[in-house]
């Protein structure tokens, strides 16, 4: 075999033969994006790919001069030696998983993924790949979220509960890709729904790449506090404890993560009620995911590593860890610096 | 079970008092006697003898879930919680159980002790098929023992109370000392008529808030009682019936462990309750706390450690007088019987009235608590003249006002995940500080920071770790922190040759680095001050 086909440099994940980066952390001259979100699409770099869906989120965070260029999920790019082709990742709107081509073999990159429906963006598509690069973000087996419809009775009952005794209801949630998953999902007939400006300039963007989403409102400082004592808030965590709260009066805040699945992660965001909604896929979907890939070397970045190549070299797979610098463990963190940019 | 189990995620999914309350009243308003006095039980924080090791249960779990050992290891240091390691680990539940809490405490879990091996994992395997999510989660918390959810004391007493429409002071009587979980000690427990008060029943401690205003804002000091600050174990004597009681504040009974108060307690006068600390004493002075400890720590009281390590009951309240519960009296008169009945001890070894900080002025009261540490007491306790003897912790009668702590900076060198509801962070910490060039470590402290700042410091754990041990991880040494603790002294069982008493992070020093933290002289230094 000749070169591998992408090598770990120190601006990312490379590509000799096509001479491209995927999701870089430092400024390269093409860069290949996975999604928009922070750890993924950093800013500097002289051109960028992204999926079609994804264009406008992306030029969200990159700024209005950023170069960058559409590719349909599907469609296929030769590029130098390689070729290149995006699929549906299911994480947020516009997220993909990278295919590279080289004289048949194909190395798959997802990005980051899950397998739980999402009426805000195209689901996950398995790709069959000789080498899959997987994230671990929820890669341990106590990972295995609940139903969607049961998240979803939780927070409406949440906000019901609240309305009773006439309290805001606010929802803490990632402001990219999150909360519009909330939002598609919400019963539009317990109350009016608000969200903080991080959230509101997100959706905008989802309209305008043809999501349709409940009508909502921006939380702006003219708006009287008896306003919130019926509503639900869509907020990004970093406004959690920013004086932002202090207009919506009294409230009840939830905190929606994959991680409120742990008791004591839940308690540390002192918020009255966690509810267990990831972007990321579970223990289950990471492995149904990397089964049907056919893949026969996988290489794990992305939170869990250590665990999840061990359990996959115990099923017979090749498998080793990638060192990104995708921010897996601290995704929390990362959600949180990213919306304090969009503020 | 399955109300029980309600109740669980009831108290677990909120933060709010009222929300809490709510859910502890609708439960012992309608759950079986039976069932609720095992509910109090728990919620009180006794438990039942751990039944079932920490290895069994890693390799039963692991079984039942399909998983390798490591794997199973590996999720338990990511949650930190044995037991909901274990509910979400388990296969999903195809049954709920209908059977009442009191059947699975008394019929399976209290019996799980006498099983064999293989018995007690067949009960325990059933047990986990025949529960569903909840169920499962609230069993394994009784199996671990770690049956923790963010209630209070006080708040299950108040939830008793407005469910058996009593007074708060009642109920929390009735839970003091000795009681057997059962149908009869819940109805007892809310009944309207005063019962059968058991005779070795103590009442309940009443607190002090520490006192953060100058003594000034307390009025004049002729108001206030003041006494020493004693670093011991707060304890209640009882003479009932010919019967003696002592009862640690953890409502321990140590009557067995302290035969010097024991015996002398029989002179006391019939129908007698006495509030004090217990103190190693030794010729008109206090000891160490650590010598208590050590002798606490026997299993066996032989006649050398009793000769090395006496003890004796400073006394500084009466609850109870001739049968008579005299609470309600002020403290001045309180303070009379004491004496009174003391001196009828006469010449009392064991059993003796705290004496008080005589003092004409806040200034020279403040005078007199600089020389606390020379006496090896905590600091002065305000009590003031006319108050009663309350129930709980308090704001206003009584006060306790303790010397600042010793201080000294020092480098984290190991973090450790925490545990409860900071599980998945870094939040215990070995701190170490200079000899010979090399960093010693000295005190692990876990309390202190903001949420923010734990978060801050797991970041840092997280991306500068050197070495991992388990879940223990030993970090470049860069952070300084200032590390306030209570005593300080001599030890051969820490490498460093010094033992600190409540050591805690009183703050962050971004502006100090690691080379600027104290050394191990400057402790030792401290040790000669004090005695
Ligand atoms: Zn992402
Ligand atoms: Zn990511």
């Amino acid at each position: 075999m000749s070169a591998p086909l992408l090598t770990l440099t120190d601006a990312g994940l490379y590509c000799p033969d096509g001479d491209f980066f995927i999701d870089p952390w430092q400024p390269v001259s093409r860069a290949v994006i996975t999604h928009a979100h922070a750890d993924h699409a950093r800013p500097g770099s002289a051109s960028y790919l992204s999926a079609q869906d994804g264009v406008s989120v992306l030029r969200h965070r990159l700024g209005p001069y950023a170069q960058i260029d559409a590719l349909p999920y599907g469609d296929t790019q030769q590029i130098i030696g390689v070729r290149l082709s995006l699929h549906p990742a299911g994480h947020i709107l516009g997220s993909a998983q990278v295919r590279v081509e080289r004289g048949g073999e194909v190395w798959v990159v997802s990005g980051d993924y899950k397998t739980a429906p999402d009426p805000t963006c195209r689901p996950f598509e398995p790709i069959r790949c000789h080498t899959f690069v997987t994230e671990s973000t929820f890669g341990l087996p106590i990972y295995r979220w609940p139903a969607e419809q049961e998240i979803f009775e939780q927070i409406h009952a949440f906000w019901r509960e609240n309305q009773e005794v006439g309290l805001a209801t606010v929802i803490f949630a990632y402001s990219l890709g999150k909360a519009q998953r909330i939002l598609a999902g919400l019963d539009t007939s317990i109350g009016p729904i608000y969200c903080h400006g991080a959230v509101d300039s997100m959706n905008q963007r989802y309209r305008e790449t043809g999501i349709s989403l409940p009508p909502t409102t921006l939380v702006t400082e003219e708006t009287h506090k008896d306003a919130f004592c019926r509503a639900l808030i869509l907020a990004p965590p970093s406004a959690q404890r920013s004086p932002w709260t202090r207009r919506l009066g009294d409230y009840a805040g939830g905190f929606v993560s994959g991680w409120m699945l742990i008791r004591g992660a839940r308690r540390r965001r002192v918020v009255e009620r966690g509810f267990v909604l990831s972007d990321h896929a579970d223990w289950p979907g990471l492995l149904s995911s990397i089964e049907a890939t056919g893949a026969q070397r996988v290489l794990v970045t992305h939170g869990h590593i250590v665990p999840m190549v061990q359990w996959l070299r115990e099923k017979g797979l090749e498998a080793h860890g990638l060192q990104t610098r995708f921010e897996g463990e601290l995704d929390e963190v990362s959600e949180e610096s990213e919306s304090k940019t969009n503020v | 079970m399955r109300a029980f189990a309600t109740l669980y995620s009831r108290l677990d999914s909120t933060t709010k008092t009222n929300r809490k309350l709510g859910a502890l009243r609708d439960y012992f308003s309608t759950a079986a006697p039976a069932d609720a006095a095992w509910a109090v039980h728990f919620l009180v924080g006794r438990t039942l003898k751990r039944l079932i090791n920490s290895r069994e249960l890693q390799t039963w779990g692991a079984a039942a879930a399909g998983i390798p050992d490591w794997l199973f290891l590996e999720c338990y240091s990511a949650v930190g919680d044995m037991a909901e390691t274990l509910a979400l680990l388990l296969p999903p539940p195809a049954e709920s159980t209908p059977l009442p809490l009191h059947y699975w405490v008394e019929a399976v879990l209290a019996r799980l002790g006498s099983l064999a091996e293989d018995e007690k994992r067949a009960a325990l395997v059933n047990a986990w098929q025949s529960m569903d999510r909840e169920q499962r989660l609230v069993w394994n918390k009784l199996i671990t023992g770690g049956f923790r959810v963010g209630v209070s004391h006080k708040l299950v007493v108040r939830a008793l109370a407005e469910a058996g429409g009593l007074p708060a002071a009642t109920v929390a009587h009735r839970l003091m000392g000795d009681w057997t979980p059962s149908a009869e000690f819940f109805q007892q427990l809310l009944a309207k008529e005063g019962g059968t008060a058991e005779v070795s029943r103590p009442y309940p401690f009443f607190l002090a808030y520490p006192l953060e205003d100058p003594p000034e804002s307390l009025g004049s000091i002729t108001d206030w009682q003041c006494e020493w600050k004693w670093d011991g174990i707060r304890a209640q004597l009882l003479r009932r019936q010919g019967k003696t009681y002592l009862w640690s504040r953890g409502e321990e009974l140590v009557t067995e462990r302290f035969p010097e108060i024991s015996e002398e307690a029989e002179r006391l006068p019939e129908g007698t309750a006495l509030d004090g600390e217990i103190l190693a004493w030794k010729d008109g002075a206090v000891l160490p706390f650590a010598l208590l400890q050590q002798r606490i720590g026997r299993k066996k009281l032989g006649p050398k450690i009793l000769d090395d390590v006496p003890v004796a009951l400073l006394t500084f309240d009466i609850l109870e007088k001739e049968g008579q519960d005299v609470r309600a009296m002020p403290l001045s008169e309180r303070r009379k019987y004491l004496a009174e009945i003391l001196e009828r001890l006469f010449l009392p070894r064991h059993i003796l009235l705290s004496p008080m900080v005589e003092a004409a002025s806040w200034e020279a009261l403040a005078a007199a608590r600089e020389g606390s540490r020379t006496r090896n007491v905590e600091g002065v306790m305000l009590k003031r003249l006319d108050s009663p003897y309350g129930v709980g912790r308090q704001r206003g009668p009584w006060w306790k006002w303790k010397i600042n702590p010793h201080t000294v900076d020092a480098v984290l060198i190991y973090a450790q995940l925490g545990h409860g509801r900071r599980a998945s962070l870094h939040t215990d910490y070995t701190f170490g500080v200079w000899h010979d060039g090399e960093l010693v470590p000295f005190a692990k402290a876990y309390s202190g920071l903001t949420d923010e700042e734990i978060r801050e410091v797991d970041r840092f754990v997280r991306n500068h770790t050197l070495e991992r041990f388990g879940p223990v991880r030993r970090v470049e040494p860069t952070l300084v922190f200032e590390i306030a603790f209570e005593g300080i002294q001599k030890s051969t069982r820490h490498k460093s040759g010094i033992a600190v008493r409540f050591p805690r992070m009183a703050r962050w020093r971004h502006d100090k680095k690691a080379e600027e933290a104290d050394t191990l002289e400057r402790l030792k230094g401290m040790i000669q001050e004090t005695h």
